[in-house]
């Protein structure tokens, strides 16, 4: 991941204070963190540890308060300006008077793409997620696990290279979260994509990620990075297998260290 | 069709109900009056005779039922349409300076709504006068607006109509400006990723978001504009119109005439809100509303 290409993300001593009523809360300290081209980096900590934060100052929709980060060698503005990246967010957030597919067309027709490549780039993602034959409908016609399928698809019509995931299956069932998980990997191999992705399951960091960054809250900082030794190629039933295992005591090993729900 | 059927036995209940309390109330109301013409004719009617005549007085205090439905029936039916007399005549005066008031109240209540909105200045600024214009007693202000507007030469349907839009932008600016700051953070958050322009976050998110908000202000204030047209109607010496019709029957003391001019105005209103009730509903489904 180091030497000529140059990092998709890059953050360094990176913190952010909110200013709230009850005094300043440090919700991101001391970050350092490289994210190489290609990577599904997983975010995986307890609530307060400031993984969504991170995603969001990365997507620039907080602005840290010190320490330096650069997207794709520029500033998150920057990267945001250029459309460097799709963000799927924690619910499917679909617009209720759009149809599936006029809601992928959203960035489409922000971005000023003529009706006929929106055509047919909502024809490939949809396909991409599995969702041909749904164009027509409104997200409430929808299941869960379809709608945020749908908002996948949104963030994936464009070319941005990187995918910003918030806890995109945390609301859905295990059943359903399993069988998107999959797709997701697959939809990765296919698209080269950079992911990353903030999560509070273990089995899903492991088996999803290349590498996954162990955060433990107040102040909100990075207590271990984990490489992934799994090989590309994931079946489900990988989650078996004892180097599967071994990774997930190591994630939990990590979440424990950092862990301050004992007081 | 099973919502009307759940709604018309509650609903013919209370208006049997309130038939039988106007009843009670005219003979009690059309008492003395009947009384004090007895006695001068020195009449001794039975009591079912002196309850019948206290419900068939040419001008009653209170008129019965029956003879507003008749005056009604025979004003609104019998009549030539172009009659200065029918009520449909009266009714479309007083309707076309409503739907004139209506659109200018609504078109105003909007761009003051976007304003506010999107200027900081004109949300601190602004909405305190907004709110207090609407404390302003209408029947005080109608007739200065008139007179103000024939001075330079403004008259007919416009004076009345911009009563009808002071008293219908209000709800519409209330609601819209709820309506567009609608949509939820998380949207705004993803307009933001996508880079999107003011312009193409107020026209793709917080209009759409806004219309259900319109539609529940389009109501109130439609029904607002036919208050305002009807009291324009009163100070100007108006000839026609609902308003008008009031008006002479209190000089006359005509009081079926009123009661059925009340009767026409009502009736006006609770089409014009079905109206916009349904034009809602139309839009909603339209945007993809889920069916209730």
């Amino acid at each position: 991941m180091t030497g000529t290409s140059p990092a998709v993300v890059a953050a360094s001593k990176l913190g952010l204070t909110f200013q709230t009523n009850d005094g300043p809360v440090q919700a991101l300290s001391n970050v350092d963190l490289t994210i190489g081209k290609g990577e599904f980096v997983s975010f995986i900590g307890p609530s307060g540890c400031g993984k969504t934060t991170l995603l969001r100052v990365i997507a620039d929709l907080e602005k840290p308060t010190s320490g330096t980060i650069s997207v794709n060698g520029m500033t998150p503005e920057q990267a945001r300006e250029k459309r460097a990246y799709g963000y799927v967010f924690q619910a499917a957030a679909l617009f209720p008077w759009r149809t599936i597919e006029r809601n992928v067309a959203l960035p489409l027709e922000i971005m000023g793409l003529s009706r006929a490549e929106q055509a047919e780039r909502i024809k490939r993602t949809m396909d991409l997620v599995n969702l041909s034959g749904f164009e027509k409908k409104y997200p409430w016609q929808l299941s869960g696990g379809m709608q945020q399928r749908a908002s996948i698809a949104r963030a994936l019509a464009f070319d941005a290279d990187l995918l910003l995931m918030d806890e995109p299956f945390g609301a859905l069932d295990e059943i359903v979260r399993d069988h998107l998980n999959e797709q997701l990997l697959q939809l990765w191999a296919r698209t080269n994509r950079t992911i990353c992705f903030v999560t509070h399951s273990i089995p899903e960091a492991v088996y999803l990620s290349t590498r996954i960054v162990v955060m433990s809250p107040r102040p909100g900082r990075v207590s271990d990075i984990i490489e992934s030794t799994l090989p590309k190629e994931r079946p489900l039933d990988i989650r078996e297998t004892p180097e599967f295992l071994a990774i997930a005591a190591r994630v939990r090993d990590g979440l424990r260290a950092g862990h301050s729900y004992d007081d | 069709m099973d919502s009307f059927r759940d709604k018309l036995i509650p609903v013919t209940t209370i208006l049997a109900g309130v038939v039988v309390l106007w009843y009670v109330f005219a003979v009690i109301l059309n008492a003395p009056f009947q009384r004090d013409m007895d006695s001068r004719a020195n009449a001794t009617p039975g009591t079912m005779e002196f309850v019948g005549k206290t419900l068939s007085q040419p001008k009653p205090t209170m008129p019965a039922p029956h003879q507003v439905a008749v005056n009604f029936f025979e004003n609104t039916f019998l009549r030539p349409i172009n009659s200065n007399r029918s009520l449909v005549y009266n009714a479309w005066v007083t309707l076309s300076s409503t739907l004139l008031g209506f659109a200018f109240g609504t078109a105003l209540g909007i761009v003051i709504a976007v304003g506010i909105v999107h200027v900081a200045t004109l949300d601190r600024s602004l909405m305190p006068w907004i709110i207090a214009s609407q404390t302003i007693p209408i029947l005080a202000v109608a007739p200065m607006i008139i007179v103000v507007l024939a001075a330079v030469g403004i008259t007919g349907l416009v004076p009345k109509a911009m009563i009808s839009t002071y008293l219908s932008f209000f709800p519409v600016t209330v609601g819209m400006v709820k309506g567009l700051r609608s949509p939820e953070i998380m949207h705004l958050d993803l307009m933001h990723t996508y880079n999107a322009s003011r312009a193409q976050t107020f026209w793709k998110l917080r209009v759409p978001a806004s219309v259900p908000f319109l539609f529940t202000s389009m109501k109130v204030a439609v029904a607002a504009s036919l208050v305002g047209a009807i009291v324009g109607e009163l100070p100007t010496g108006a000839v026609a119109g609902i308003g008008a019709k009031l008006l002479a029957g209190a000089y006359y003391s005509q009081s079926i005439d009123i009661w059925s001019a009340l009767v026409a105005g009502s009736i006006v209103a609770a089409l014009l809100v079905m109206v916009v009730g349904v034009a809602g509903r139309l839009v909603d489904r339209a945007m993809g509303g889920r069916p209730a």
